[in-house]
């Protein structure tokens, strides 16, 4: 079967995120005053191939933990899981 | 002083790292080794994992070179003992590979810094150090925007009780201010060492500021610290 298997990282609370800081304050300034505050992760899409959901899965938990997360700054959660249609396509 | 310095593609300051280390400091076997080599050769002395922008810095600064077929037999050399300085880029590649603690992150303005910046020599006591003396300060530039280095509390502590901190931003006369510090970093680091002080990572560029005419000739004490080092070796080897 093939997967795709969406993956978002965080940075951890503690760590500063300067892009996130900025972006809360043009948001402040549009008048979004609503918004108290703002973190800016990265969204990843992986393609898999495995014999089930939870394989997919677990390829990608792994992926993210060798990879695609530093553990030191960042945490990564598994969003979403879906059935693709072709090897490889891309949508 | 046999010197390998890791080419990835993205690196630009390679030619520079060679260029003080062959020509300046007159080591004549300094070579560079592309990553996809899968070894760096026989009796290295000093491998250099140099500045610039391995891989587009994509994912995370550091974090694809980390897994370039080269940097298996790095990690290899440094977990046997041998000499590594990550500069800049290579900082963060050092920092990817778990070969140094904490990692680098965009600098607290969002702004690229390049200019010249003063570090307080805080361990003279290392490989890397031993032409220096306590407290000194050397004027190096720095050229990142992800220099802000950080690391859990816990990880800080151990690295200031083990004296792995080697250089913090300064003022000219020494001292570590707010205002002298460039990019954020937690506690003004500018440089850490391993525990076991044979791999070193650095965010400003040395290899930068090894002539005169280039604005400042401090950054040859610390390849001058690693020639006398290997010398020091060598000669204990030929008295056993």
């Amino acid at each position: 079967m093939h997967y795709h298997v969406y993956i978002a990282t965080e940075r951890k609370e503690a760590i500063l995120d300067p892009q996130g800081k900025a972006t809360h304050h043009a948001l402040d300034s549009l008048g979004m005053s609503q918004v108290s505050d703002v973190r800016i992760g990265k969204f990843i899409r992986l393609a898999v191939d495995a014999d089930s959901q939870d394989k997919a899965k677990a390829i990608a938990e792994e992926s993210s933990r060798k990879l695609l997360s530093n553990p030191i700054m960042e945490t990564f959660r598994i969003v979403e899981i879906k059935e693709a249609s072709a090897k490889g396509a891309s949508h | 002083m046999k010197t390998r310095i890791i080419v990835f593609p993205g690196s630009n300051c390679d030619h520079d790292a060679l260029h003080a280390i062959k020509n300046v400091m007159h080591n004549p076997d300094t070579e560079f080794v592309w990553h996809k080599e899968e070894s760096i050769g026989k009796n290295v002395d000093l491998v250099i994992l140099p500045g610039g922008f391995s891989y587009g810095d994509y994912l995370r600064t550091g974090a694809i070179a980390r897994f370039s077929a080269v940097m298996k037999d790095v990690i290899r050399f440094a977990n046997d003992g041998g000499t590594v300085i990550g500069i800049c880029n290579g900082f963060q590649v050092l920092c990817e590979s778990g070969l140094l603690p904490g990692v680098l992150i965009r600098n607290e303005a969002l702004k690229f810094r390049c200019k010249w910046v003063h570090l307080r020599t805080e361990n003279t006591d290392t490989r890397f150090t031993n032409s220096l003396l306590p407290g000194e300060t050397i004027k190096v530039p720095i050229a990142h925007g992800e220099g802000l280095y950080m690391a859990d509390q816990q990880v800080i502590e151990e690295l200031e009780a083990n004296n792995q901190i080697v250089f913090r931003y300064a003022t000219e006369s020494g001292d570590v201010t707010a205002d002298a510090n460039p990019n954020g970093s937690i506690k003004n680091i500018a440089g850490i060492i391993n525990k076991e002080g044979n791999v070193m990572g650095m965010m400003p560029h040395p290899e930068r500021a090894c002539e005169a005419i280039l604005g400042s000739g401090d950054g040859r004490k610390i390849f001058s610290s690693l020639a006398r080092h290997f010398e020091f070796v060598r000669e204990a080897a030929a008295a056993r």
